[in-house]
């Protein structure tokens, strides 16, 4: 446990899963485990561009998320992200959004 | 001393409809010398302890939940009797076991009972989730898939199917059941279990019905490629115009296909989010996965909301090194979930390769 905010440590989300025999990690040693997580909030925020929010790492441990008028949130892993972005979005984050894919794909042209 | 307990202890639950079999196929499993070493946790429904009294084998392996359905009511006292069971085992107080299995009352969705062994701090470094085993009534079977959504649930994500009742039904019945299972859920196994008084109930794996699982694919790859093939194989299938008021005609099994490596951020980023926003709708995710830095395959396996951990698979189960995923969902567009993944991926979707024959 975290002394100073309380939170519960060990997540353990299969995205960032922790290293042990045959199961599939990319946090072998820790620096792999910051390049990972370098990458994963680059690969969300590219997501979470479409709804004018960023994401952020908060001590190796857990995630900031911010929209552009202010409002922020701790996120401990991905699962959590979404459901908090879309608090603060106040609408769906859907991956299924043909309108946020024509957003996506025209990103990559 | 027996052997050591297993670093982590495999979990079987046992799920299907009330009146399904499943008391049947525990009897079965527990008479079976090769399962000595299975403990068994059972959830009383009701005031009367009724599965409990059926059962062959009650002895300290055995307890008994008291307090309703295991979905929505125990999972703390599911997680309580899991705890109690590992370190009375610890410390020797119970003969040493080697697997668990779970039997779930016939309302519960099976899904919570998965979630518990997932998020309690203590069991997730104990135990982990074998696989799940469908009972299907052969007599009663198809009516329940007509009425009962959950049914449908229990089927879809089913690692193993088992078959009751195949004694009373017309061939006819069976026939159909088996078409309903297989557009439902290609790619689980479908045994059938009798009573053990039954005259031909002498038939019966128990061993290969409770020890394969999700975990085998990093061990058997050809496990891996057979269960693809089958899915491959009911994919026309789909195209059909569907009797909307057939069992689960909204659910739709599909494959996609990637050539090069993905990234595991941006699989972790898409899938994530697609579980947040239609979990209830994706009933299982499979994949063996080509990720970017790793040499061998990854397997990752969901159901709903909930993803396993991602296990490293020793080998490729062919010499096509694409990224392949299955896709059970309900009332969910295949077309817009491949566009999207491709989107998210930044990868064009690939032909699938030509199915080996397993």
């Amino acid at each position: 446990m975290c002394a100073l905010c309380g939170g519960l440590g060990g997540g353990d989300h299969w995205t960032d899963a922790t290293a042990r025999p045959g199961v599939f990690s990319n946090a072998a040693d820790p620096l792999q485990r910051r390049r990972a997580r370098a990458r994963r909030i680059a690969s969300a925020n590219r997501v979470l561009a479409a709804y004018a929010m960023r994401l952020a790492d908060w001590q190796g441990s857990a995630y900031i998320l911010t929209t552009a008028t202010g409002k922020r949130a701790m996120v401990d892993d991905l699962a959590h992200l979404w459901t908090v972005a879309e608090t603060l979005a106040a609408r769906p984050c859907d991956p299924l959004d043909t309108a946020l894919l024509a957003r996506l794909e025209a990103s990559d042209g | 001393m027996a052997e050591a307990a297993p670093e982590f202890t495999p979990v079987s639950l046992i799920t299907g409809f009330l009146g399904s079999g499943k008391t049947t196929l525990l009897q079965r499993l527990l008479a079976d010398p090769a399962l000595a070493d299975t403990a068994v946790l059972i959830n009383e429904f009701g005031e009367v302890g009724l599965d409990h009294h059926l059962l062959e084998r009650i002895d300290a392996r055995t307890v008994l939940l008291q307090s309703g359905c295991l979905c929505c009511t125990i999972r703390g006292e599911l997680a309580d009797a899991m705890r109690d069971l590992h370190s009375r085992r610890a410390r020797g107080a119970v003969p040493p076991f080697r697997r668990l299995a779970i039997e779930s009352t016939g309302l519960a969705d099976p899904f919570p009972v998965l979630t518990t062994l997932h998020a309690d701090p203590v069991l997730r470094h104990h135990f982990r989730i074998g696989n799940v085993i469908t009972t299907l009534d052969a007599v009663n079977g198809a009516a329940q898939l007509d009425r009962h959504g959950e049914s449908v649930k229990q089927l879809a994500i089913a690692d193993r199917i088992v078959l009751t009742k195949t004694d009373l039904a017309e061939p006819a019945a069976i026939a159909a059941l088996h078409a309903a299972i297989a557009r439902i859920n290609p790619a689980a196994p479908v045994s059938r279990v009798l009573p053990l008084w039954h005259a031909e109930a002498l038939a019966f794996d128990a061993t290969t019905l409770l020890t394969h699982d999700a975990f085998d694919l990093a061990q058997r790859s050809e496990a891996a490629r057979d269960w693809f093939a089958a899915e491959l194989a009911t994919a026309p299938r789909h195209h059909h115009a569907h009797d909307r008021n057939r069992h689960g005609a909204d659910i739709e099994a599909f494959t996609m296909h990637f050539a090069e490596p993905l990234d595991w951020a941006d699989f972790g980023v898409w899938l994530t989010m697609l579980l947040n926003r239609h979990g209830e709708r994706v009933l299982r995710v499979k994949g063996i996965l080509a990720v970017a830095g790793s040499e061998t395959p990854v397997a990752v396996h969901g159901v709903q909301h909930l993803v396993h951990p991602p296990v490293h698979m020793r080998a490729w189960p062919d010499a096509a090194r694409h990224s392949r995923l299955v896709f059970i969902v309900q009332g969910l567009s295949p077309d817009t979930i491949r566009r999207s993944l491709a989107a998210f991926l930044r990868l064009p979707l690939a032909v699938p390769p030509p199915v080996s024959a397993p």
